[in-house]
């Protein structure tokens, strides 16, 4: 099967609504066929990836924890817009410690998040084949 | 007591908040729940707006919709008082009237 590339744009933000949640289970589909899969956080999208989110009061699914499952799932690039966290007060220190092992570097354990500015963003969905929106 | 008005969308996302804060009349107070909470948290751009909105109204934000998204009480800007669900429910009796920002 040929490879494409797949970018996953979201700009929800986690518990409102299903989006985010949905967006999560299809990004493990597309990663688990081998596809060449980038996640892009942009507007309220940075929200779903705040450290430390506790759902239950509010009696719904914590799916935050999974996005620790994408490095197994070679999901080595997660882009987060720079402008994005900035109006909202957020920093890298305020996101989820997220990792992959790079095979080309003896399996090195690295950072899949790489905070970009729009610039950056937006000659990546250029690169792509197939762009997905949440 | 007058209107408690409840805003549950992000303020990056909708108008709810904005409306709000140009129609509430200044013996009505205002609760943030759901994504509305995200207008509580400090060094962020709606705080500000929140800021001059607190020397006219009494602002509440719903703490299980806080924990839930990862913002901490420590994290949210000075004035807001957190309530909890029994909280959310009194505050409901206290005002004659509710007006939800859907």
């Amino acid at each position: 099967m040929a490879t494409k590339k797949f970018l996953y744009v979201n700009r929800r933000p986690p518990h409102g609504s299903i989006y985010a949640l949905e967006s999560l289970e299809v990004v493990l589909i597309g990663a688990a066929f081998e596809q060449d899969v980038s996640l892009a956080f942009v507007d309220d999208g940075v929200y779903q990836l705040l450290r430390k989110q506790d759902t239950s009061e509010i009696g719904s699914k914590n799916f935050s924890p999974t996005f620790r499952a994408l490095g197994d799932y070679d999901v080595s690039k997660i882009y987060v817009e720079r402008e994005s966290l900035e109006l909202r007060g957020l920093t890298k220190d305020d996101l989820m410690e997220l990792t992959y092992e790079d095979e080309d570097d003896d399996w090195a354990e690295k950072d899949a998040i790489r905070i970009i500015d729009s610039e950056e963003l937006g000659a990546i969905f250029e690169q792509q084949d197939v762009l997905l929106n949440f | 007591m007058s209107i408690l008005h409840i805003v549950n969308k992000s303020p990056y996302e909708r108008n709810s908040l904005d409306t709000c804060l140009r129609l509430a009349q200044a013996d009505s107070a205002i609760l943030l729940i759901e994504d509305g909470i995200y207008a509580v948290k400090k060094n962020a751009a709606a705080a500000s707006k929140l800021q001059s909105a607190l020397e006219k109204h009494k602002i509440y934000a719903l703490e299980p919709d806080l924990k839930a998204r990862g913002i901490s009480a420590d994290d949210t800007i000075e004035g807001i008082s957190l309530v909890d669900y029994d909280g959310f429910v009194t505050l409901a009796t206290e005002y004659e009237k509710l007006q939800s920002w859907l």
